[in-house]
């Protein structure tokens, strides 16, 4: 049940706490029912939901929405967990959790996973009234994050933070955001959904991890190495003007939570490990080297494409910027000087959304930086909904040989717009994927599995589950015809070195399986993500990308098996 | 009017009594709280509202006992919405019974599971008797201010 509190995307200009916009799920109606009323006598505007798709609809319709989010562990239809996630992830909200459960184990998954809070049922109302507690702090660092790095004393902007929030302009502060934020804001503005509410997006001082953006931060993680990585760093070699070691310091806790989550996911799928380089590597060698020179970036006429692959470009950054192995990640695609693969993919940025699987192409890869997928992705067409937890990108799972056989679709998917059915492949493991594709020219990808550090919460809550990688699925996958097709070329094309491990193939075309990923994941709306058991996860390929990218293999449709359906990941 | 505090007296007493056995917990006491003028019979609705949804689970449990073997993953994630749902309402002996069912599952232990959950219909049923016998006295009883105001 979903019903809808007026004022959307009114900030509440005085009074706070009151008139905290409060987004309630919980699959049991008797609860609900109690916590909306205890909610409504804190003076809150509250929204409930039953299911947690349904929730996340909300929230991605009504960006900047709502202030807090309070959720059921245990829903019918989403584990609580993922969702957690994936609210943090997209739409950086305070989530709570509750549950009758108070063990230790279920307490800390919910920390791990980004909550702000744990309560236990029977809730009380005094509990609920302090909740705002939480979206309090969370702009309090905004803002301090902001100031801070603009120079301003932190004392003094944490002071006015407060005074902001005593004056009760708090929220309806946008005044007071500093000119970086605004200009933040424009800057992503472009690469938010459109249903984004700039002017809410503009108040809440929130960082909005746009997939350039989040390539970035990939590049510099991969950069600096993962195990020295440290919000700092990576700030400073990001040179993003406006962004704050805070905004850093919590993306990178939540990468790093996604990739641990991949790595556990990939352990588990430790079967599809062994994943049959060899069957790929052949295929895939002679197409990877066929293919090469037929990349050619294209912009997909990924109309709907705006989900913004920041997995996309993370891979693609990733893979550049190494061109060995990624030692965190797992699967280290090296780039292998191939003529024809350096495409820009600036337009495939943009292209690279999710959504836009419809009709990809294979014809450009990403072979180069995948220059912006957006982060976020907004599903206009096709699974508005995953596209997010697609893109992330099943990180973890990127299993060599399942790059192979990912990254021939992908590059098909490159051209994105074309992919006739995109959503529905399984996102093979965009992750790898994209890295992949950021080689810049098809280069010899070594997929390495490796362990993921951390979990990540990448919420892909949809959890694509990455095909089988060792099966060259995107054969077998019922795929759209004119995808297959594509596919299939393109993966032969990326098959360059039949004989050689699997993905050294020279012009090994990661970014197909990477492409498929995206593709998938844009075609699953709530695919979960399989395992993250590909080992192959490409370094600094955005986590979200990554999980986004797993499909499930369960994905009723065909096309699901196909991975190269994401073709918009696939960044050639 | 003397018949009014009369009644007003005898739902006390109730009320009270279901505290005193057990029957009820401390979150009953919050849905009292959370009635007000724009919910008036808020804490009637919530119960009902309860055992109509919680009506399903029941059912499922009791298909799932049927099946053999006994699916105790299935069973002990059943009783498990079904006690948060319970606590809900406060109904404490309930709750009580539900965790003893979950603790047979957890065991593995089949036969414990079906004769605790008759316990747990018993006394499901038993705290919706009472509590319809409440509520209806309460209606009757009527709201607290004209007894007040009458003489």
């Amino acid at each position: 049940m979903m019903e809808s509190s007026k004022g959307f995307s009114s900030p509440r200009s005085n009074g706070f706490p009151a008139g905290l916009r409060v987004l309630v799920v919980d699959d049991d109606p008797t609860w609900l029912k109690i916590l909306e009323k205890m909610l409504k006598k804190c003076s809150y505007e509250v929204t409930t939901c039953g299911l947690a798709r349904d929730a996340l609809k909300l929230l991605r319709e009504r960006k900047g929405g709502y202030d807090i989010v309070i959720s059921d562990v245990n829903m019918p239809d989403m584990d609580g967990f993922k969702l957690l996630e994936l609210v943090g992830l997209e739409m950086d909200l305070p989530v709570i959790m509750m549950s009758v459960d108070g063990e230790t184990s279920r307490v800390k998954k919910g920390v791990q996973h980004g909550a702000c809070d744990y309560l236990l049922k029977p809730i009380r109302m005094k509990e609920l009234r302090n909740i705002w507690q939480h979206v309090f702090r969370k702009r309090i660092h905004e803002i301090k994050d902001i100031e801070s790095h603009d120079g301003l004393e932190d004392l003094q902007v944490t002071k006015s933070g407060y005074d902001w929030v005593d004056d009760g302009h708090f929220f309806s502060g946008e005044d007071m955001l500093t000119p970086g934020k605004k200009r933040k804001d424009l800057e992503n503005k472009h690469d938010e959904k459109d249903l984004t509410d700039p002017s809410s997006s503009a108040k809440k001082a929130r960082v909005v991890w746009s997939v350039d953006l989040h390539q970035k931060f990939v590049r510099a993680v991969n950069q600096i190495g993962y195990d020295k990585v440290g919000p700092k760093k990576i700030l400073d070699l990001m040179n993003v003007p406006w962004l704050t070691r805070e905004n850093v310091a919590s993306h990178l806790q939540k990468y790093r939570l996604y990739l641990s989550r991949l790595q556990k996911e990939n352990d588990m799928r430790s079967s599809y490990g062994g994943m049959k380089h060899s069957d790929l590597n052949p295929q895939d060698a002679a197409r990877a080297s066929s293919h090469q020179n037929s990349i050619n970036f294209q912009q997909n006429d990924a109309t709907n494409g705006n989900s913004k692959f920041a997995g996309n470009n993370l891979l693609i950054q990733n893979l550049n910027s190494k061109n060995n192995e990624i030692d965190t990640r797992g699967t280290i695609i090296t780039e292998q000087s191939g003529p024809g693969i350096s495409h820009s993919l600036p337009p495939l940025e943009q292209e690279m959304k999710f959504t836009a699987f419809d009709g990809i192409t294979p014809r450009s890869y990403p072979w180069r930086e995948v220059p912006e997928i957006q982060f976020h992705q907004e599903n206009a067409g096709n699974q508005p909904e995953d596209c997010f937890g697609h893109v992330a990108g099943p990180v973890g799972g990127l299993q060599n040989h399942v790059q192979v056989d990912e990254l021939l679709p992908i590059t098909s998917i490159s051209s994105r717009a074309q992919l006739p059915n995109p959503i529905e492949t399984k996102p093979l493991n965009v992750d790898y994927a994209i890295n992949s594709f950021t080689q810049a020219s098809p280069v010899k990808t070594r997929i390495d599995s490796f362990p993921l550090p951390t979990k990540s919460h990448m919420g892909n809550q949809q959890a694509i589950q990455p095909p089988s990688i060792n099966t060259p699925i995107m054969e077998s996958q019922g795929f759209n015809p004119s995808c297959i097709t594509d596919l299939e070329s393109s993966r032969r094309n990326f098959s360059s070195t039949p004989t050689e491990s699997p993905f050294t193939s020279p012009d090994e075309i990661l970014q197909v399986g990477w492409l498929q990923d995206y593709s998938t994941c844009l075609g699953l709306q709530n695919i979960e993500f399989p395992d993250f058991g590909d080992p192959t996860i490409i370094p600094g390929v955005p986590v979200h990308l990554y999980t986004a990218l797993k499909f499930d293999y369960d994905q009723p449709s065909d096309q699901s098996e196909l991975p190269v359906i994401n073709q918009g990941l696939f960044i050639a | 009017m003397e018949r009014n505090s009369q009644l007003h007296r005898q739902v006390a007493l109730m009320r009270q009594s279901l505290f005193d056995q057990g029957y009820l917990d401390e979150q009953f006491v919050q849905l009292e709280e959370l009635q007000d003028d724009a919910n008036p019979n808020f804490v009637e609705e919530v119960v009902t509202l309860y055992y109509r949804d919680s009506a399903r689970l029941i059912a499922s449990i009791e298909q799932a006992l049927d099946k053999s073997p006994l699916d105790f993953n299935k069973l002990d994630s059943y009783m498990h919405q079904f006690k948060g749902s319970s606590s809900s309402i406060g109904g404490r002996k309930v709750k009580a019974e539900c965790a003893q069912f979950r603790e047979y599952c957890r065991a593995g232990n089949g036969e414990g599971c079906i004769r605790t959950f008759q316990q747990v219909k018993r006394e499901y049923a038993t705290l919706r008797k009472k509590l319809e016998t409440y509520f209806q006295l309460a209606r009757q009883a009527g709201p607290r201010d004209s007894a007040s105001r009458s003489t």
